[in-house]
């Protein structure tokens, strides 16, 4: 039960989102909008500010904070015209080599007919590839939820932090639920969340996030002045990376990922 | 495997019956017509070792990357089952058939995913597959074609599943950053996290007629949009429509085109 309870505490409404981070945690944000393409996915917040004197690219998945601002921003969750907003972004600040430092809370990429047509699983693709090649350091904080592979479209990152009572999964418990047991009640809903092992412990466990961040809503300023130092500490250490150090680092992170049997290859 | 195994519905004594049109033709036809409906032109699913037959010269393909075998390391509810069973049903270790071979006379990597293994999900077996035989034909100078088909990241792997999109993706493009040629053959269904990976990473992206290819399912996406979605919704004629695919090819033509393109980039 321990997941579903995290599941729902990452969702709750209250909680601070995206835009509430780059608030606290940076100066002078300036926000740049639009993927010169189609439009300008509000799902996605990006631009450039300053963390402790150094400009950065900042990317943040923005649920909204109330009704209107939630149809605004589509529930956090992006269509192909977010993710391109935001490889566009992150090209930039490889140009002008200042990190990024991304923001992650979705349920998952859009799945409706328009993000279909428009090439949502492309454009999750071409995002995952180019951060796997970026010449600048990238770091990602799952503050919310880590849906799928439209999280994973902002966290193909050089390190990842994500918050205590923060979840990532490979698919919503809902979801599997719903294909294992043909019915999402909450039971299965919470079976489903304990089966996939979501919390941030098992992120950590599994290697797939490198610290866990404690959560202190009471004191949002204070709790965002230690994200502040750990970010700093983390763009310091991988600004002083050679860029193939960078590249060799982010490669090495991920190539790492897999549980299997090896018996004795043929070749 | 035989035929048989090929179709979806099998009616009386060697009659098959498409699940396009519902067309019934005769295994004979099927064999002869490349497994292609002779009425519809849906290009039949095929298991990995005929579709390398069908492609590669013969007596080509070398396997390699052989001997991993998946675990049941969450000890997700009836994963092992679904995994000796797809076993013994397949012959095959998991959903990605690897190696070696000649198309054409032309020397290339080849993957080939099989739809008859658990859907040809995605878990920690075909990700360190695919992401070795990038790294061999990168280091070997060799170009990648791959045959696509997957129902996406494999779920009773949870979040290391995902992170296999991001390790093969970091491996296609350090093979794409050495100026050689990978590509891609969509063919039915190539959806989930194989789409928002390496299917769409392609320099040239191919797709079989009718094919199923996209991000997220089409019940999911109905109950999104509330909206009847179009016949065609998620075929490979849509996504040639919208942009997303460089041509459709007939199985029959498949071959000559695979190698004109891979002469095309001879260096």
């Amino acid at each position: 039960m321990v997941s579903y309870e995290k599941l729902k505490t990452a969702r709750k409404n209250g909680r601070p989102t995206g835009g509430a981070y780059i608030d606290e945690i940076f100066e002078l944000p300036i926000e740049l909008h639009g993927d010169r393409r189609f439009g300008d996915d509000l799902a996605i917040y990006g631009g450039l500010a300053y963390i402790d004197k150094r400009p950065v690219t900042f990317l943040a998945m923005e649920k909204g904070t109330d009704l209107p601002s939630r149809l605004a921003r589509n529930f956090g969750c992006p269509k192909p015209e977010g993710y391109r907003k935001a490889l566009r972004l992150m090209k930039q600040a490889e140009k002008f080599h200042r990190p990024v430092i991304c923001f992650v809370d979705t349920l998952g990429a859009y799945p409706g007919a328009d993000a279909e047509e428009r090439g949502q699983g492309q454009a999750i693709a071409e995002s995952i590839m180019e951060m796997m090649g970026l010449r600048t350091p990238v770091i990602s904080v799952v503050i919310g939820e880590g849906g799928s592979g439209g999280a994973l479209a902002l966290a193909s990152a050089n390190k990842v932090f994500i918050l205590e009572n923060a979840v990532y999964s490979v698919i919503s418990p809902e979801g599997c639920a719903s294909i294992l047991w043909k019915e999402s009640s909450p039971e299965n809903v919470a079976k489903a969340a304990d089966c996939l092992h979501i919390t941030a412990d098992d992120m950590k466990h599994f290697g797939v996030a490198e610290e866990i961040i404690p959560e202190d809503f009471d004191n949002f300023p204070k709790m965002c002045k230690s994200m502040r130092q750990l970010l700093v500490a983390s763009i310091d250490e991988l600004m002083n990376l050679s860029e193939e150090q960078l590249l060799s680092q982010r490669y090495e992170r991920f190539r790492k990922f897999g549980i299997f049997d090896e018996k004795n290859s043929r070749k | 495997m035989g035929l048989l195994d090929m179709v979806q519905k099998v009616t009386g004594s060697a009659k098959v019956t498409c699940k396009k049109c519902e067309f019934e033709s005769t295994e004979y036809d099927l064999v002869k017509n490349y497994y292609i409906c002779p009425n519809c032109g849906f290009a039949y699913r095929l298991g990995a070792r005929d579709r390398i037959q069908l492609m590669c010269d013969k007596r080509s393909f070398t396997e390699l990357c052989t001997g991993l075998t998946s675990k049941n390391f969450l000890e997700f509810p009836s994963y092992q089952d679904k995994l000796d069973k797809a076993r013994s049903t397949t012959k095959e270790e998991d959903a990605v058939v690897c190696g070696t071979a000649k198309i054409g006379g032309k020397h290339c990597a080849v993957f080939v995913m099989d739809s008859k293994f658990m859907m040809a999900s995605m878990g920690s077996v075909v990700g360190e597959k695919i992401t070795r035989l990038f790294e061999l034909a990168t280091a070997s100078k060799l170009p990648v074609v791959g045959f696509t088909a997957s129902g996406g990241a494999r779920m009773q792997e949870g979040i290391i599943s995902l992170m296999q999109m991001a390790k093969v993706s970091g491996a296609v493009k350090n093979h794409s950053n050495e100026g050689l040629l990978y590509l891609t053959v969509l063919t039915d269904p190539t959806t989930g996290g194989v789409t928002a990976s390496f299917a769409m990473q392609g320099d040239i992206i191919l797709a079989e007629p009718k094919a199923l290819v996209g991000f997220a399912g089409r019940r999911v996406v109905e109950q999104t949009t509330k909206s009847q979605l179009p016949d065609n919704f998620q075929s490979a004629e849509f996504l040639l429509e919208h942009g997303f695919v460089d041509a459709i090819v007939p199985r029959p033509q498949l071959k000559d085109t695979i190698a004109q393109i891979l002469t095309m980039h001879e260096k």
